[in-house]
């Protein structure tokens, strides 16, 4: 008992500058007979004493979170919506964030997760538009083009064993051959990605998806879908307890992206549920 | 050929200013059978002479497919142009593995004169590799290793994005540019003659006429021989009407004899200005007594 | 040439006994027969212009481009052998991109001539590379204003008021120098270079051209773009109006 032996391990290449002998991310399994089979991952590399240093990935947590983004396709285009809280752990560190930010011409991204890693990401993505927009060749990226880099992206970190630790919204419109498309996908931190004609993250996967099963049609007024989208936010503020009173809404459609200043919706707390939610629940609390 | 002191390596420049191993290797680029490139708005297409080395070979591909959307012909070192369509066929689907989206032509066009433009610029460069400090300076430089000569090959690439068709001719110099018809290879200027009279219509012509086109500036190249869908290859890519994406391929010899035939039969009709559907109306409404 | 045969201008790192590397200054000759580039500072920004050579006609216009924006603040004018300029592009933009990685701010128009003029200075070093046969103007607008380099292929570089590169560059210069740049707004600066690119076209050995402008001020938001193509067809009839005059006279 106790035993373990090396199962294997292997070395994808880590991205790095000019290549050469630079660090690479290992990846090692081990089993051990009354656990089973523990993943790790560790970079590898000589330090300046000419000693070989193995240095250990620990679980890597996120500190500062925004909570869910609700998005819909509508009529015109699609609408984005988020409140502009981010917690640290579970303290409602900072109230004015912006959580939904324009992608070049066509996109809208709105993420929920890691506020960091999601600054990080606007980086690349700035990147990103900015060379597309250096060419200058009347070529832009699409929606679907983004949110096919940010799928590639996302996994390739996740298999590097360091997410990114984000829920990612991906909302545009853009004119095809076929005339305008609209679209709107996600995709997590795992990798995991698709297309909808609506999508919620963080809570709201829980919260808001069977409102908007119910209630989503595809020819909505602006007016219906930033009703629909309150009715969800609202939901959410009410139970998720990382949401604020501070919302923003966003829009794009081929005239381009719209973000709208955050505003705060009225809330009613004198439900007979709200009262003593305790009670009735067996158990600790 | 006459000879300098300054032809023999491409690191070398003559005091004129020029670099005579690029011109040399534009030069390989006029040895190869002729090639034709031409497009529409929406449509694009390649046309290639074929000739076989000796009675007994077969000919060497002139034209490839790179991807869905596009393709390339080529004039001069076929092998040269092998290894630049493998290239090509990687830089696209490294594209379309990242944006699931189609490369967009005139990028495609760039990162291959990038790459010929390399060619004409370092000479060992593996000694920049070995030394560990020279390599932080100059790997922006030289990302190739022992690469001696410039391509010796001329591309015509064709291909279709979210602008329309494009046409492409990239040179052994690294240069590149747009052309709405282009031809290259041996005797190219005769077929490069019959274009300039008749590209700027262009642009409105259906994918028929633009084949027909294709092979009449193709024949002007063979000097008297006889054109046939033996000796010919021609590949179309474009838009259909209906916003989806007719995917580059070769046209079947069948049909390719068929088009000739046709082409053949106005041609023996004496009032008719051959193979030109807009000329025959233009005629027909001027002068319609003719008829 | 007093050079030629020699044997001390075959290679880049071989100095003549008079001290000249004759290497670079062959390079030099290829800038020398390109098409016309100038740049012009006006009081509000920077007015690139190009004479671009169009050797087939079945060539399209905007094909084989000259002029390249490097971020969103500056752009590069080429003369010279347009494949290596484009190596000398894609350097500057990626100094540009790692400049604001690092700095979170858009890289100055000093700090990347300096940059991109180290590059090319490079490349006349070693015996394996030869020098860029190319010179490039560099404008750009930052917090201290616009303004304009010009990178030969030694690796110099220098700002400038005006600055013209290729066939007709003493013709430009002087043009340029005739010029009130300091009252002069980038409109009006895009009729001028406009005008100094048809003047100093040399019908008789080139016969088409296509005039290429760029620029970047205060009206295009400080970014460096083409310039719109209402203001550019003005500009290109005024150039010609200009001309017909000059020929009446």
């Amino acid at each position: 008992m106790g035993s373990h032996a090396a199962g294997g391990s292997q070395a994808p290449p880590t991205a790095t500058a000019g290549g050469g002998e630079t660090q690479r991310t290992h990846v090692a399994f081990i089993f051990y007979p009354s656990i089973g089979i523990v993943v790790f991952a560790f970079d590898k590399f000589i330090n300046s004493h000419g000693l070989l240093m193995l240095l250990f990935h620990t679980n890597r947590y996120p500190y500062v979170t925004g909570t869910s983004v609700i998005a819909l396709k509508y009529k015109d285009g699609v609408i984005m919506a988020c409140d502009t809280g981010a917690s640290y752990g579970s303290t409602l560190r900072y109230k004015s964030v912006e959580r939904i930010k324009a992608v070049g011409k066509h996109s809208l991204i709105g993420a929920s997760g890691e506020f960091s890693d999601f600054q990080e990401i606007l980086r690349y993505l700035d990147e990103l538009t900015l060379s597309d927009h250096m060419w200058d060749d009347g070529n832009s990226l699409g929606p679907k083009e983004i949110h096919s880099y940010l799928t590639r992206v996302m996994y390739n970190r996740r298999n590097k064993f360091d997410p990114l630790w984000n829920s990612l919204v991906l909302g545009g419109v853009k004119k095809g051959p076929k005339g305008d498309e609209k679209y709107l996908g996600m995709v997590n931190m795992i990798g995991t990605h698709f297309e909808e004609n609506h999508v919620a993250t963080g809570f709201g996967n829980h919260l808001a998806i069977p409102i908007l099963r119910a209630e989503w049609r595809e020819d909505m007024s602006f007016e219906e879908a930033v009703k629909l989208v309150e009715k969800c936010l609202l939901v959410l503020l009410y139970r998720d307890r990382s949401s604020i009173n501070k919302f923003q809404i966003a829009k794009i459609t081929t005239e381009g992206s719209t973000i709208y200043p955050p505003y705060s919706l009225k809330t009613y707390w004198g439900f007979s549920h709200f009262e003593n939610p305790a009670q009735g629940a067996v158990g600790s609390w | 050929m006459f000879r300098n002191q300054y032809d023999t390596d491409v690191t070398t420049w003559s005091p004129q200013g020029r670099l005579f191993q690029v011109e040399y290797a534009m030069e390989a680029v006029k040895q190869g059978s002729a090639c034709v490139g031409l497009r529409s708005s929406t449509h694009a297409v390649l046309a290639a002479a074929n000739k076989p080395a000796s009675e007994l070979s077969s000919y060497q591909r002139k034209v490839f497919r790179v991807a869905e959307h596009a393709g390339v012909a080529l004039a001069g070192l076929t092998a040269d142009g092998r290894v630049l369509s493998r290239f090509l066929r990687n830089e696209c689907i490294n594209h379309s593995f990242v944006y699931e989206a189609p490369l967009p032509i005139s990028r495609l066009a760039l990162r291959l004169a990038d790459k010929a433009q390399l060619r004409t610029l370092p000479k060992y460069a593996l000694v920049c590799v070995k030394n560990f400090r020279l390599r932080e300076l100059l790997i922006p430089v030289c990302t190739q290793r022992s690469w001696k000569r410039p391509y010796g090959v001329g591309l015509l690439v064709a291909g279709l994005d979210e602008t329309g068709a494009h046409l492409y001719y990239n040179c052994p110099s690294g240069n590149y540019f747009e052309y709405q018809a282009f031809a290259i290879g041996s005797r190219s200027q005769a077929a490069k003659t019959f274009l300039e009279r008749r590209f700027e219509g262009y642009n409105d012509y259906t994918p028929e006429q633009l084949i027909k086109d294709a092979l009449s500036a193709i024949k002007e190249t063979l000097q008297g021989e006889k054109l046939t869908s033996a000796n010919c290859t021609v590949a179309i890519v474009g838009r259909k009407d209906d916003g989806t994406i007719e995917p580059f391929q070769m046209i079947d010899a069948t049909r390719i004899q068929e088009i000739i035939d046709s082409m053949e039969a106005a041609e023996e009709a004496p009032p008719v200005e051959p193979s030109s559907m807009q000329e025959e109306e233009r005629t027909s409404d001027a002068a319609p007594m003719d008829i | 040439m007093s050079s030629i045969g020699t044997g001390y201008d075959l290679s880049v790192t071989t100095f003549s006994p008079d001290g000249r590397v004759f290497q670079v200054e062959y390079a030099t000759k290829a800038v020398d027969n390109s098409g016309t580039v100038v740049g012009i500072k006006c009081k509000d920004g920077i007015v690139l212009g190009v004479e671009k050579l169009v050797t087939s006609k079945m060539m399209l216009e905007g094909s084989n481009r000259r002029i390249h924006s490097v971020h969103r603040h500056s752009g590069l004018a080429v003369a010279g052998l347009a494949a290596d300029g484009r190596q000398i592009v894609s350097r500057a933009k990626s100094e540009a991109a790692s400049y604001e990685k690092v700095y979170g701010e858009a890289i100055s128009v000093k700090e990347l001539a300096d940059r991109v003029a180290s590059y090319v200075h490079l490349c006349t070093l070693y015996w394996w590379l030869r020098p860029f046969g190319c010179g490039v103007i560099l404008g750009g607008y930052d917090r201290d204003g616009p303004q304009l380099y010009m990178i030969e292929p030694s690796g110099v570089s220098y700002k400038y008021f005006g600055a013209a590169l290729g066939k007709g560059r003493q013709a430009a210069k002087t043009e340029i120098e005739k010029l009130k740049l300091s009252e002069l707004t980038c409109r009006e600066g895009i009729v001028e270079v406009a005008k100094i690119i048809y003047g100093v076209h040399d019908e008789a050995k080139d016969k088409a051209f296509e005039l290429e402008l760029s620029w970047v001020c205060d009206e295009s938001n400080r970014q460096h773009q083409k310039v719109p193509n209402d203001l550019l067809e003005q500009a290109k009839a005024a150039a010609q109006a200009a001309l017909e005059e000059m020929d009446a006279d």
